[in-house]
């Protein structure tokens, strides 16, 4: 149960980290600066909990290999094969349209997920992720306004908008996918359903882009939601150039202390 | 005070009575006007002899100043311990801004920051258009607008009061 466990924890820190990478992108380059500092503000929760996962990860490593490897390693010393992010929150942030896109139609799968997990029946995962939940409140209420703001916005931020939903549509599925790693993790109450997330997601995605007068993407065919996504090591070729960018400097100077 | 072996009970007691002491001195870093006690960080300290353990609680998952308020917790401990002092974190039970305590509210507001309303206990929230009368710290009225959801820190929003038109900062329920 370990090995999965840990593969599972994973998969958890690594779409924070993932995606708290991609926010940090845009430090001093935000439309405007309350949004610089909000984005950067999330990325920063993100991180945060990445670390908490991670720290729970190597705890859960060294159970079954003997030694666990510590935050910066996991972090900063694995391959792009060995990283269990989804699909969805590896993509390119584009324009501020894309960002946001990605950005709500995560964190409505991360609150969902998160508040599913409080109830964990490990009493670490429930911990970290009943505090992880009080942020990512405020995550999804700002990313949901901003669809709203931006959908029905002016001609040019509702066109963006809409391309950008439909281009990310196809990722969405990976999040409600529940594979041998994560099934018997269900079955012991220790992980979130995914399967069980996607009818409350749909909801109120729905809901959000009808408030946002964007039209609900008809694309069914799901990047990722086949045998081989993110969560298993598959991913798309912009994530081993932002590793490469995350990674440089401790790889190149592995002995530095803080 | 008695430094030395504290072997009894009623000497571990005022081993811990000191180290509360001086935590309440530790002063939050950003926060210099409210200290690390009054916001609910500190949650335990257990003195078992030779050794005092200190339990915090972090507030944001990313919040920088974590590791700088440990730091200033076991210094400050350090001082006043008859022995070893070690800092634990909890993260439970999640830390909620309704643990700051009432007397630090008045300091936030003179300080210039807003302190935080009732924390809300509600589960999902995708939009809320909501307004929250927030007073505004320079001159007291309720005519005050959200600029940004996220501030300097992740625990403060940024607010600007219609009135007097002045910026501050609101330290959100959490």
């Amino acid at each position: 149960m370990n090995p999965r466990l840990f593969e599972y924890l994973l998969r958890l820190a690594d779409n924070d980290l993932v995606l708290a990478q991609r926010l940090g992108e845009w430090v001093g380059k935000g439309p405007v600066l309350e949004e610089d500092i909000a984005s950067t503000n999330v990325g920063l929760d993100l991180l945060g909990q990445a670390r908490l996962w991670f720290a729970y990860a190597g705890e859960v490593e060294a159970r079954f290999a003997g030694r666990g490897r510590s935050e910066d390693e996991l972090a900063f010393f694995r391959e792009e094969k060995d990283f269990r992010n989804l699909l969805l929150v590896e993509q390119p942030n584009g324009n501020y349209a894309d960002t946001i896109a990605r950005q709500y139609l995560f964190d409505q799968w991360h609150v969902l997920a998160l508040g599913a997990l409080s109830a964990s029946a490990d009493a670490r995962i429930a911990a970290i992720a009943a505090k992880a939940h009080k942020e990512v409140r405020y995550h999804v209420e700002r990313s949901s306004q901003w669809v709203i703001r931006l959908g029905d916005g002016t001609d040019v931020s509702h066109a963006r908008m809409q391309d950008a939903i439909d281009a990310l549509w196809m990722y969405t599925g990976e999040m409600f996918t529940v594979d041998a790693v994560e099934r018997p993790l269900v079955e012991a109450g220790v992980a979130a359903d995914n399967a069980a997330l996607a009818a409350p997601w749909h909801a109120a995605v729905r809901s959000v882009l009808a408030q946002a007068a964007l039209a609900l993407p008809t694309d069914t065919w799901m990047q990722g939601a086949h045998a081989r996504g993110g969560k298993q090591g598959a991913h798309s070729e912009f994530l081993s150039r932002m590793l490469a960018e995350m990674q440089v400097l401790p790889r190149t100077y592995p002995q530095a202390r803080w | 005070m008695v430094i030395g072996a504290a072997s009894s009970p009623a000497a571990s007691r005022a081993g811990a009575a000191a180290v509360w002491h001086a935590l309440g001195a530790v002063m939050d870093p950003e926060i210099p006007v409210v200290s690390i006690v009054e916001l609910g960080i500190v949650r335990s300290v257990a003195c078992v002899r030779d050794a005092c353990t200190i339990t915090l609680t972090p507030t944001y998952s990313g919040c920088p100043a974590t590791r700088v308020i440990a730091q200033d917790a076991r210094d400050a401990a350090a001082a006043v311990a008859p022995g070893r002092v070690d800092v634990v974190t909890a993260l439970s039970p999640a830390w909620s801004t309704a643990w700051i305590a009432p007397e630090a509210r008045a300091r936030l507001a003179a300080f210039g920051i807003a302190p935080p309303g009732r924390s809300d206990a509600s589960t999902v929230a995708v939009v809320t258009l909501r307004a929250r009368p927030i007073r505004c710290p320079q001159c007291g009225s309720a005519r005050t607008e959200e600029l940004s959801r996220f501030g300097a820190t992740p625990c403060k929003a940024q607010y600007r009061c219609i009135d007097c038109r002045e910026p501050f900062d609101y330290f959100k329920p959490h």
